[in-house]
């Protein structure tokens, strides 16, 4: 992942590196080799393996290391076929204890090679060092996800528009509203921009935010002002030509780090249930203005909720899609 | 105003409902004069098209007068006679530049919906479900037409609306079926269906040039149709004959060039594939019977086209993968790009080379469209395409 898609801003918690995710997906991904790789030699070589880390070479230690390549397969093939590594870099740290239990019983067999033996158990000390640090990042991650802060969404459309034209409507914050369905307005003044959003039963959430990267046709990045808002949040839009003359790529990214309780709830919901179709569903509605002029209406979806397709005689329904 | 409003399974009513009213500035509102009932609309009375809410009003083949316009529209004034394309389109997305307007990447408010099932979302339709727009159909007195700077096509008064009314869907529909054949002279072509799109698919493959056109159907007054109206040189009944067998002696063994799918999801046929298949249909194993598809593909020649006309929501079984790889055979297909279809087309009626009127059995006031909806998917009274009057 690009660098600058990074979600740039200081404040500490608020924040969500993607960067450190992808990082950790590399480690798992090379832990799944790392095992898939000893799996098969102990699977398929358990001689070969005792010899070099210093077991004696017994019918035993040969079950025992076949069943432990075994399990080290599992866990390969797992850590690569997973998404959510947490839970299988996990099983390889209770894999490399069980490693280790082994190995300290190996060193007390007299048969055994100790120099060797000793070697191979802080190997698999260092590996299970390893494991552990990647599993509790990989929770880390999973439960930001799924619980608490920050949400992070990352989305993209190409609109066939200039780089030029998408960056100055985007810059000018006043036009948001038209396209985020969930904002009411943005206010600008002196640098800084005051937002109000709908909230759930007709409240209202403001908070402001200022603008911490401008870069003329190719990024916008911003983020809330701290003490304006219980709710950090930011976000970087960047602007780039997409290939073979087809207009501009926008890709969006949005970070915000609801605390717990009645005020956070209220703001997760202005981005949906499911965020990442929300800022999708926003990101087709830039598209429409930029490209047709307009959000572009049926007669059922100027409803919220679930609408027969025909026309409605309510006006203020009528009034709010003219708009 | 009075529209005909999907209300479950089989069960379509006229029921009074508001006017529509402009909502975006480059809409138009048209005061429908004539509109019909599509094949495909029968797809929606089966209950087959998913995304459907009650209460939707149906109908995408319509044409009329316009009576006010948005803004933003330029090139329409109030009085104005126009047929309207099925499909919505911006004309500013590049789907849109590049003629492909049944893509257009704008018109779709539910585009979620259809990227759900299909992917990707194409454009929205008229009274085509929820998952295509959520939009109001053209069943109906008056019809809101977004996009009307870029959609409705002026006519003129000498023509009658019989006369001009198909441009709206199947007459570009089944000439973009049979243009996707790369019709060469001396070509063969078979259409499966000979109901009105594969009347018109007959009649434009021979307008493209085609040697000779095979219809393949079950009912005979269509059959007639087919080769008195359209201008089939052959046709086939499939509960007479073995449609492969039939097909390979009237090429001398090399197949038709191309074929033409004019059937869709509800195919009928007889003997065990087709139990099977209305079975798994009926358990939602598959959504769709892809009969004439298959046969489609099996008949067609070595290196040939397979031409697909024919509406598909879902999922099919059995899709003879073998054949299309191992015959080098091409499947083409899409939804209508009616707009860039509607100028020369008008041209070639203006021109006396076709009077698509000819598939009109029924007229009927928009008030008995259940009436129509009925014999239309029973065929009977001879039915072969209902226009309802609205007005």
């Amino acid at each position: 992942m690009e660098q600058n898609t990074l979600l740039y801003d200081k404040q500490a918690n608020a924040i969500h590196r993607i960067g450190q995710k992808e990082r950790g997906r590399n480690r798992s991904l090379g832990l799944g080799l790392f095992s898939l790789g000893l799996g098969f030699a102990q699977v398929f070589a358990p001689a070969a393996v005792a010899k070099l880390i210093g077991l004696p070479n017994r019918r035993g230690s040969r079950l025992a290391l076949r069943l432990i390549g075994a399990r080290e397969l599992a866990s390969g093939f797992g850590l690569l076929s997973q998404p959510r590594a947490a839970g299988w870099v996990w099983g390889r740290v209770a894999g490399d204890a069980l490693d280790l239990v082994l190995l300290a019983d190996a060193l007390s067999s007299r048969r055994a090679v100790r120099p060797r033996v000793a070697a191979a158990a802080a190997a698999v000390a260092g590996v299970a060092a390893l494991d552990a640090a990647s599993a509790a990042r990989a929770s880390r991650d999973s439960s930001a996800r799924h619980w608490t802060a920050p949400i992070h969404v990352l989305k993209s459309i190409t609109v066939n528009r200039t780089p030029a034209e998408v960056y100055a409507f985007w810059r000018d914050l006043q036009n948001l509203p038209t396209f985020m369905r969930h904002l009411e307005s943005v206010r600008v003044d002196n640098g800084r921009s005051t937002w109000t959003a709908k909230g759930p039963a007709g409240t209202r959430v403001e908070w402001q935010a200022e603008i911490v990267r401008d870069s003329p046709n190719e990024a916008i990045a911003w983020k809330s002002v701290p003490g304006t808002t219980a709710v950090p949040n930011g976000g970087v839009v960047r602007f780039v030509p997409a290939p073979g003359d087809r207009g501009t790529e926008i890709h969006l990214e949005l970070a915000y780090s609801p605390p717990g309780g009645a005020i956070g709830a209220a703001f997760a919901k202005l981005f949906g249930e499911e965020p990442s179709q929300q800022v999708a569903g926003d990101l087709r509605r830039l598209k429409q203005v930029l490209e047709t002029g307009e959000v572009v209406h049926s007669d059922a979806s100027i409803h919220p909720g679930p609408h027969p397709a025909r026309p409605t005689a309510d006006r203020a329904i009528i009034m709010g899609a003219r708009k | 105003m009075k529209a005909n409003c999907w209300n479950g399974k089989k069960k379509v009513t006229v029921e009074q409902v508001p006017d529509p009213q402009i909502l975006n500035s480059r809409d138009a509102i048209v005061r429908v004069t004539s509109t019909a009932i599509c094949g495909s609309d029968l797809h929606i009375y089966n209950g087959f098209i998913p995304a459907m809410e009650k209460g939707d009003i149906l109908g995408h083949e319509f044409m009329g007068e316009v009576v006010e316009v948005g803004k933003g529209v330029s090139n329409l004034r109030v009085g104005d006679r126009v047929v309207v394309p099925f499909p919505i389109a911006c004309g500013n997305c590049k789907a849109c530049q590049a003629g492909l307007t049944s893509l257009c990447e704008n018109s779709n408010p539910n585009a979620w919906l259809a990227e759900k099932l299909w992917g990707y979302s194409p454009s929205g339709l008229f009274g085509y479900s929820h998952m295509l727009g959520g939009f109001a159909g053209g069943q109906a007195e008056y019809a809101r037409v977004p996009f009307a700077d870029v959609g409705p096509i002026k006519v003129p008064d000498h023509l009658t609306d019989e006369q001009v009314l198909f441009l709206s869907d199947i007459f570009p529909t089944a000439y973009m079926g049979a243009e996707m054949c790369d019709i060469e002279p001396g070509h063969v072509i078979a259409v499966w269906g000979a109901g009105p799109v594969g009347q018109f698919a007959i009649a434009s493959a021979l307008l493209l040039g085609a040697e000779r056109v095979i219809a393949i159907d079950r009912v005979p007054y269509r059959l007639e149709m087919a080769r008195s109206k359209a201008g089939a040189t052959d046709v086939l009944n499939y509960e007479e004959v073995d449609v492969y067998e039939a097909l390979l002696e009237l090429t001398a063994g090399r197949g038709p060039d191309a074929c033409i799918d004019a059937v869709g999801l509800e195919a009928h046929s007889h003997g065990p594939m087709y139990a099977v298949d209305r079975a798994k249909q009926a358990m939602m194993l598959e959504t769709d019977r892809p009969l004439a598809l298959r046969q489609a593909i099996r008949c067609c020649k070595n290196g040939g086209v397979v031409s697909v006309s024919g509406v598909y929501g879902g999922f099919i079984d059995h899709f003879p993968m073998g054949a299309v790889v191992n015959r080098s055979l091409t499947i083409r297909s899409g939804q209508c790009h009616v707009h860039r279809y509607m100028k020369p087309l008008l041209t070639r009626i203006e021109q006396g080379d076709i009077d698509p009127s000819f598939v009109i059995t029924h007229r009927l006031p928009l008030s008995k469209a259940a009436e129509g909806f009925e014999m239309f998917l029973n065929k009977t009274d001879g039915c072969e395409k209902v226009v309802l009057q609205a007005a």
